[in-house]
Parts: structure tokens; sequence; C-alpha cells
């Protein structure tokens, strides 16, 4: 009998119908995997019950002949960042350790309607800030590739590594990311997986510990387009509990892929060919070019000019919304309180915060109290997001001479954890790529190209216009198709 | 002109007051969760997860609470701005959960209009004036917090976090106490009238921040306080002179005023500093990016504008131009919503049993309702019961008086045994004998019998001691036992007397 | 424009996190470097550029006046908003004692 946990979202699903194999054999596969994979720090809690309670559901809709979901039978990693119901949610933080929601995030609802099960609760990046994850109040996740030659731990990315590195592991056929400034696709083109964020307002935020709402946007992680498109349906969907949930249906991607091209333009931005980009990037580029016109597209030069602002302009609105968003951490009503003897209110909530945030959660909120507070409000924070919709009208008009564009996702292949730590700027730079589309709220997403020279993987990233996640999943599929990506980490844990 | 002045060892200040009127939006449920608003419920027992800032937790906001406030505003013929959007007003304090109340300060749902005070001698207000009004905006009521129940720590009730409020926000406009209270009543009875918020202030529906200033006449405006959270009309009137004086005699014994936020001690009629506010001057606002811009349709607007209803200015203009009324009695009937319904009602039934114009009975169903009614009312007490005084009852003695078929004083009469027993008025007058007579023959048989006994008063009277008028219908009245119709007993005395 | 450790002390009470002095030493710099890396947007010409309000064009979606039409946007919940609370006592949530 095949590995189980070899097997992808489609696959599980499709055997379980068939009846190859049970929901429950799925499930007990993939919680033994975990349980194995501890030394990758990938999940904050396992819950192998509740993916074992999903699978008898399904095995036993299936035996009375039930109709089954979207994602029957599949288990998945479900990112600390989703509340979920009677299970612990600290968006990788101390100020929420030992948080148990009453309630459940509509993402992670959803799936479960669709017959999917919750492995445990992934690491990231504290409050989802890093692209490396190193900020974890838990820990470092570890990769579970490594570069040739080496021993050293590597970055699974981030924010949502926990998730790329139990897919990357085979410990879980997919995972739920997000992504504010790149937090899918970073870790994604890190771990050799696909990962896509839909247009912003695809998936609703209800439930979703908040880092910067006009940017977050929750998608899935898997190791196919296909099983992204399946699991993205199952995600989907109009949500009237948040009120910038798109009002529109959501279309049958898995049933609509397609990797013929013919008749499509892919345009490839000039301004993305940056200083400080590993050759062996700007040589998949060049490979997806060819990839894409083989699949039957015209390639068409565009322009973004603004791309270089991109990024600063994030790491002010950003900051700026999440030094509001996390002001709710105080003490008072859940997670930790620091109350020192004989201090009042605003000393509690002083101590509270120092001792329950990280080193790069203050500052992040210290930068966005920066740039919002009296007198320098407009000189930053209007200023970006001025510039934000410059970037926004850059890829409105690049739409209107190519319907999908094709990029590079990160400018360096995984590193060595603790390689970057020394200049927050520097980790910066690793979503400069993946920046542009999270201001502009485009659909986008990262698939593996290829191995580079140290063994590392590297991703591409297709970006589409607002709504077309159909165009961004087949034109990836057409990639995936041609880079017959098949490398996978060597198991070592 | 206000002639208000605060009489200073360096002479006469002058008052400058603005009032910003926090006024909860009547609705259902809460302006960003579906968490109810009733008042009273047991602590947190109207709170949703969302009021509770639980993580991940988002508002919708309510279309209730946003076409209340865009009624108010055209209420008081503001500029409504069809493009408006919530901002995050960024502070922490254990009544806000969030961390940030969601407001509105760069783009409010309301732009600038005005109110109008009428004048009032006895109250200081010479002539009628116009307020202006800065811009209402729609935002969250915070919680509450209870200091007196545990030795070492408050507690944090969150039952109003999150219930809709409008600021409606004054220009610096007033010059008095008196001019204060009048703008807050007149605001209270719109609100009223609008039905976009009750106006209790006991159950603090409507609390108003008094910003105030003090300066010499003809020099700029000097430094504000602004006193919090200040729930009755009596009370901002006496937050209004104690921190005006207070001012003055910092002014003058030579120090500055603070631009602070204060309170109002109710018990001792004084402000004070408030000091948990101290240091949270720089709120960071910024668009809330949980929610997008609030774009009004058309239809929307049309709508809000449609179920406006008679405003008090109109109807007070009404009263006096089409009903007759005198300004007086317009004012005092278009003050309160239930006055004027109570009156508009027993108008129309009046009008139907009477089979006139609302026009020609008017002068007379105020009198009754301003005065006379109430005043039977009062002095009958507990003996009576106001629930019989219906208006078709209440109109059915209007009818009867002015067919003449009783008199002002039998109205009373038959009124007060409504009031005891509510039974029907005309059967009253019939069964008591309540009813004045109108038969001409009998009232001139009682007449000529008075002539004829009074020759002497006869003589004098037609040699032009008019006086003696009175003294011939008293008999006359007198002998028709006070039944018979004054207007005819007059008619004919006249007649008769030459 | 660049923070001093006295700005970044007072941007820290605001933000209400308690910093020691050789947190605060340390924070100068780092803020410095991402202050000034995002000064370059100063280049670039805004000139008649609103700034975005919706990342989707899109308008706000108003809800019903009705009362726990949704259980999870609803009220009713106070054992639900209690339950992780660190000081719930009698109903309420309980906080050091404030003086107003
Ligand atoms: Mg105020
Ligand atoms: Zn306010």
């Amino acid at each position: 009998m095949t590995d189980l946990t070899s097997l992808g979202v489609k696959d599980i699903r499709d055997g379980v119908a068939k009846g190859d194999f049970t929901a429950r054999e799925v499930a007990e596969s993939f919680n033994a995997a975990v349980a194995e994979a501890a030394s990758l720090n990938a999940f904050i809690v396992t819950t192998p019950d509740h993916a074992l309670a999903a699978a008898d559901k399904v095995d036993a809709a299936r035996a009375a002949g039930e109709t089954l979901g979207k994602m029957a039978g599949v288990p998945i990693g479900m990112k600390d960042l989703f509340a979920t119901h009677g299970v612990q949610t600290t968006a990788a933080s101390h100020i929420l350790e030992g948080f148990t929601p009453r309630y459940e995030s509509t993402v992670s609802q959803k799936l479960w309607d669709a017959g999917a099960g919750m492995l445990g609760k992934l690491n990231l990046d504290q409050f989802a800030m890093g692209s490396s994850n190193e900020t974890s109040y838990f820990g470092n996740v570890t990769s579970p590739w490594k570069k040739a030659g080496s021993n050293a731990a590597m970055s699974p990315g981030g924010s949502s590594g926990g998730s790329s590195a139990a897919v990357a592991a085979r410990i879980a056929p997919a995972a739920t990311g997000t992504d504010t400034g790149g937090s899918i696709r970073q870790p994604a083109a890190f771990t050799g997986i696909c990962g896509i964020k839909p247009t912003y307002g695809r998936c609703s935020r209800w439930g979703i510990v908040a880092f910067a709402s006009s940017l977050d946007q929750a998608g899935p992680m898997a190791r196919s387009v296909e099983d992204c498109a399946i699991m993205l349906g199952a995600m989907a969907g109009f949500d009237p509990k948040d009120a910038t949930s798109l009002q529109m249906d959501v279309p049958d991607w898995e049933a609509a892929l397609s990797s013929d091209l013919r008749g499509k333009k892919v345009g490839i931005p000039r301004e993305y060919r940056m200083e400080g980009t590993d050759q062996a990037i700007l040589d998949s580029w060049e490979q997806g070019k060819a990839w894409l016109k083989d699949a039957g597209a015209e390639i068409v030069d565009v322009s973004l000019p603004h791309t270089k602002y991109a990024l600063p302009a994030y790491y002010i609105v950003a900051p700026a919304e999440a030094s509001s968003n996390l002001a709710r951490y105080d003490g008072v009503r859940y997670g930790l309180r620091d109350l020192p003897d004989g201090v009042g209110l605003q000393d509690m909530y002083a101590a509270t915060r120092a001792a329950g945030f990280g080193d790069e959660v203050k500052r992040r909120i210290l930068i966005g109290t920066y740039v919002l507070s009296a007198g320098f409000y407009d000189a930053y924070y209007t200023q970006a997001q001025k510039v934000r919709a410059l970037v926004a009208r850059d890829f409105a008009r690049a739409f209107e001479e190519c319907d999908v564009i094709l990029a590079p996702t990160t400018p360096t292949a995984s590193f060595p954890l603790g390689s970057m730590n020394e200049d927050p700027l520097t980790m910066y730079l690793n979503d400069v790529f993946a920046v542009p589309a999270s201001l502009a709220g485009l659909p986008a997403m990262s698939v593996p190209a290829t191995i580079n020279a140290d063994g590392l993987p590297l991703g591409l990233q297709l970006v589409g216009r607002p709504f077309d996640e159909q165009g961004v999943l087949n034109a990836g599929l057409a990639i995936q198709q041609r880079a017959g990506f098949t490398a996978k980490p060597e198991k070592w844990w | 002109m206000s002639n208000y002045r605060i009489q200073g060892a360096t002479g006469e200040w002058e008052v400058v007051i603005g009032l910003e009127v926090h006024a909860q939006v009547t609705s259902n449920a809460k302006l960003f969760s579906g968490a109810a608003t009733a008042f009273g419920a047991e602590p947190n027992a109207q709170v949703s997860l969302v009021d509770a800032a639980m993580p991940g937790m988002l508002p919708v906001p309510n279309r209730e609470c946003i076409r209340q406030a865009v009624r108010t505003g055209m209420a008081i013929e503001a500029q409504i701005n069809a493009w408006s959007r919530f901002d995050r007003k960024n502070y922490f304090y254990a009544d806000l959960p969030q961390g940030y109340q969601i407001s509105q300060l760069y783009h409010p749902l309301v732009g600038e209009g005005s109110l109008l005070i009428e004048a009032d001698e006895k109250a200081g207000i010479p002539e009628d004036k116009v307020i202006g009004i800065e811009r209402i905006h729609v935002e969250q009521d915070a919680g509450k917090l209870m200091h007196d129940q545990h030795p070492t720590m408050s507690y944090v009730d969150l039952n109003r976090s999150g219930v809709a409020l409008m600021e409606i926000v004054s220009k610096p406009d007033m010059r008095s106490p008196a001019e204060a209270g009048a703008y807050l009543r007149k605001l209270r009875a719109i609100l009223r009238y609008v039905g976009s918020c009750d106006g209790n202030m006991e159950e603090g529906s409507m609390r108003a921040d008094v910003n105030v200033s003090v300066r010499k006449a003809g020099e700029p405006f000097g430094t504000r306080t602004e006193t919090k959270n200040v729930n009755s009309v009596r009370f901002v009137m006496q937050a209004i002179e104690h921190e005006a004086m207070r001012q003055v005699d910092v002014l003058e014994s030579g120090g500055t005023v603070v631009q602070e936020t204060r309170l109002f001690d109710p018990g001792t009629g004084t402000t004070r500093t408030m000091r948990s506010k101290e240091d949270a001057h720089d709120y960071r606002y910024f668009p809330d990016p949980d929610l997008l811009p609030l774009v009004l349709e058309e239809d929307f607007l049309a709508e809000c504008r449609a179920s406006l209803p008679e405003l008090p200015d109109a109807k007070r203009k009404r009263y006096v131009e089409v009903l007759g009324l005198t300004p007086y009695n317009a004012r005092e009937l278009t003050a309160e919503v239930e006055t004027f319904a109570r009156f508009e009602t027993l108008l129309a039934e009046t009008a139907k049993a009477t089979g006139k114009g609302e026009a020609d009975v008017a002068t007379q169903v105020a009198n009754w309702s301003l005065s006379v009614a109430p005043g039977v009312i009062k002095a009958l007490g507990d003996e009576g019961d106001p629930a019989n005084a219906t208006a078709s009852a209440q109109a059915s003695i209007l009818a009867m008086a002015d067919k003449a078929e009783i008199s002002g004083g039998q109205a009373k009469e038959i009124f007060e045994i409504v009031l005891k027993t509510g039974r029907d008025p005309a059967e009253i007058a019939e069964a008591e004998g309540l009813k004045q007579v109108s038969d001409t023959g009998a009232i001139e048989a009682a007449v000529d019998a008075i002539i004829a006994a009074n020759a002497d008063k006869v003589e004098q009277y037609r040699a032009g001691k008019e006086a003696l008028f009175g003294f011939f219908v008293g008999q006359t009245m007198k002998a028709m036992q006070g039944k018979a119709n004054p207007q005819l007993v007059n008619q004919l005395l006249k007649g008769k007397l030459g | 424009m660049s923070v001093d450790k006295a700005t970044v002390a007072k941007i820290a009470s605001l933000a209400r996190i308690r910093m020691d002095d050789a947190a605060l030493e340390q924070m100068v710099p780092e803020l410095n470097g991402i202050l000034q890396w995002v000064e370059q947007l100063g280049e670039v010409d805004v000139t008649g550029i609103e700034p975005m309000a919706a990342v989707i064009p899109n308008t706000l979606r108003l809800r019903d006046d009705v009362v726990d039409a949704d259980p999870l946007t609803g009220g009713g919940k106070r054992d639900d908003v209690l339950a992780n609370a660190p000081a719930a006592e009698h109903g309420f949530f309980g906080v050091p004692k404030v003086i107003e």
C-alpha cells in the first residue's frame, strides 16, 4: 500500500471517496508523521483527536452514501493565526499563550464543513511579522530542506513557516497560510511547494488574528496547483461578518484548471530585475518565460514603475495598522497579564505588552505608532497610501497589456536560521517581489520552479487581475507541468 | 446678543461655549455587532465577541444607525456627505476593548448645519439665535467601569461597548449657560421628533462634553477646557457657570488656563481635572482598515428625507400661520413630541366632531390642551384617571362647547366626571343636566321678567350707565340657573335694553 | 527625520510598551534605520493622487438592525468573553483600580 503521507489533497480526497483507503487511515498516518517530526517545530500544538474525529465523520458519511465535501478526508495543518474553537490560538506570541477561543474562524469552519480535519496549530512568525520564522515565541521552525553539504538549520520562510515546513516535509498534505506581504508565497518558494494568496476579500478575515487588516488574506499551501485550487475553493466565499469580504460567487477553480495558455499574454515587469537578486533566480525566471511560451502564451514586457517604493510603503502601512490592531492585547480580557505589585491600569498595560510581545512585534508597533502620531501622519502614512495607490495603478495599467504577470517570488533561496538577524532591513528585503501584489490586493501564487546549486528550491510568482485566481492557477499549472519539480527534502528529522 | 457677563475684579468677561453632544442612536443592535442595546441588562450580558474585541473579530456597520444619523443631519439642514469613512481613535483604557474607538474624524457622515434657539426674555435670551453645528459623526460608545465594588479592582462592563452614538459638535457660538441650555433642549427635541435618539439623559442616552473658555469683549478666544459627560441640562448650565468662574479666577490671579479634560461633580456643581485621560492627547487617528468607504446611494438618501417628520421650527410656524395660534401657545405645544402629538390628535378629532376646519377650532383646542385640561387633571389629582382622557372624549366635550351646548364651566365639570368614571361626555351632559339653554323663548321670558322688575336700572342704563349691563346678564343667568347660553343672553339683552 | 531616545520613550509610552534604558538605546538605531529607508517615499511625485481607500474597489456593506441575527456576532456571550479573562468576578472583567 502507498505511503499515505506521500499523497496530496486531491489524491487523498479521491482515494477516500473511492474507498482505496479510509479517512481514518489517512489521519492516523499523518498524525504519526507529525509526532515524528517534532524537531521541525512546525506545530505549536498538535490535535490528533481533531483529525481523527473529522476522519471518522467522513468515513461514516461515505458509508451512509452521503455526498462528501471538497476536502473530505484530508487532514490539514492550521496556521496558529486562525481562531479554533477549544484549541489554543496564540499567533505564536507569549501574550496569547493559553488563549482558547470559544469561536471558530470562518475559513477554518469552512474547511471543517468541507470534510477536512486538523492535525494541529502551525507555528509562524509572531503575529505573522517576519520572513524566516524566527520571531515565534515558541521557537524557530526548521525547514526540512538542507543546503547541499551543510547541516545548518535552514529557514522555512515566514510568516507561514510552520505551514511550509509541514507541507514540504509531508507531515501535512496541505496547510492554511496567511499572506500580508508575502507570507504565503515566500515560505512556499523557500520550501518547494505551492501557495496562493487570493484577491483581497476572497477569504473571510473573521477569526484570523489581525496583523494588517487592509493586506491580510488567507490562502492554501500545498504541493500542487490542483491541491491549491481545491483547498482555496473550500476556504473562499462571501462572509457577512467581514465588511471587506467580496460579495461574489466562488468559481469552481479546480474544474476550470487548464494549462493551455494560447491567447494569453504574460507580462514581464522590467522593474523586478533588481540588484541583489541571485543569478539562479534570474535564470529560473527566464526558464519560466520559456515554459509559459511553450504553453501557448505570448510574452510581453510590462512596466511597474513604482515597484521600488512598494516595500517602504508596506513598511509604513502594515506597521501602522498593526500598531492599532495589536492594541487589544492589554491583559484585560484574555492572554497574558503582567501586574507588578501596586501598579495601576496603564502600567499593567505597559508591563503586559513588554512581557508579551517579541522584539520584532515591538519594533513594528513602535514604527506604526510613530508614523501615525501627531505631526508625522501625513508625511508617512498619507504619503505611503498615495504611493500604494500608484502601485495599484501600475498593475492596472500593466493588466491592460497582459493577463498575468510572471516574476520571481523571492530574490534569494532560503538561508540558514540566524544568518540574517543583525539588521531588520535585510530581512524585510526578502519580500520585495511579493509585497507589490499585496499592496494592490491582487491574487498571486508561488509555484516551485527548480533547485539551485545548493539543492534548495526556487519559486516563481504569478500575479493576476483582481478576481482572476483562475488565470493565476492556470499559469501556475503550466509551469508545474513543465518544471517537473519532484525534488523533496531528505528525511533527517 | 447675549448680555451674560462674568463680573471679575478686572472687568467683564464673556463666556464662549461649544457643546459636543453624544446621543445614543435608537437602534435594536449595536453599531458594529448584533448585540442588543437595551438599557439595564446584567453586566456583560449584551456583549458579543466583536464588542469584547476578541482576536480576529471584525466590525460590520448597522444600516439603521447610519440612517438615523443621516436623518438627524437632514433635520438640522446639514450637508450630508455621500462619501464618508470610519477612522480609529487610538488610546488605551479599560472601557475600550479594542484599544481604539471606531469614530469619524477626517470624513464625517454629516457636515455643517445649524439649529435655532428661540428668544426667551425670562431666561436671558433676548432674541432668536442660530447656533452653528460643525458636524455629526457616528461612533462607538465605550464600556463602563465600576470603581466601588471591590477594594483593589475596578470592574468592567462592556454592555455599552459598541452602542452607536452620534456626536453632534456645535460651533463655539453660545455665550451663556442659558443659551447652552436652550440649545440642548432644542437639540433634544429635534432628536426626539426625528426618532433618532430617545433623549433620555438619566439613562445616558444624551451626554454633553462642554467646551468653555472666557475672554474680554473683543479679544480672541481663550484657552478652553472640556468637561466630559455632563448628563443633564441643569448640570451643563452649572458646569459652564462654575468653569467660567474658575477660569476668570485663574486668569485674574495671573495664571493661565490649561487645555485639559475635566469632570463635573453633580454633588457640588463643580468641575475638576480628570486624571486618567491626561496623557492621551495623541490619538493617532487613521482610516479603519477593517471598513471600506461608506457610500450612500441616492435612494437611501431619498428614503431618509421622505421619512422625516415635520420638525419643531416648521411646526411652530405652521401653528401660528395656519392654525392661528399665539406664538406662545405654538412654542409650548411644539416643545415636546408627546405634547404636539396629543394636541394634533385632539385637533383632528375635534375638527371631525365639529365638522369645522382645524384652523377654526385650533385656538380652542390649544387653550384646552395647555391650560383647561391640565388644570382639571391637576386639581383632581388621584381621584381622576388620566387614561380616561381619551382624544375622542375630549373632542366630544370641545364639540359640545363649540356648538354652545355646554358652557366653559360645564365643560370642566363634564371632563371631571370623565376623568373619574370614564363615562361618555354626551351621556354625562344629558344625565347630569350639564347643558346650557339655547332656547330663545325661555331666555327671552327671563329677560323680560328682569327688565320689568328693574325699571329704575333700565332707565339708568339707557341714560348712559353702561356698566349696568353686567348686572342684567348676572340676573338673567341667575334666573336661568347658570344654564343659559351667554351669547344668547347678551344678544337678547342688547336688543331689549336698546 | 530621525528619532532620539526621548522620542522612542515617548512612542513606547504611547504604545504602552514598557522599555528600560537598554531597550531604548538599542531601539533608537533600529528605528532610525527603518525610518531613513522608508523616507525614500518622499521622492515619489504624488501630485493629484488620492490615498488608497479600498484595496479592491468596493464600498461598505451595511448590516440589518437585527439583534443576534448571527450567533457569532450577536450578544449574550458573557461566558465566552469572560472564559479567558485573567480576572473575572461576578460577571465583570477585573482590572487594577482606576482613579478617574
Ligand atoms: Mg469629545
Ligand atoms: Zn465622541
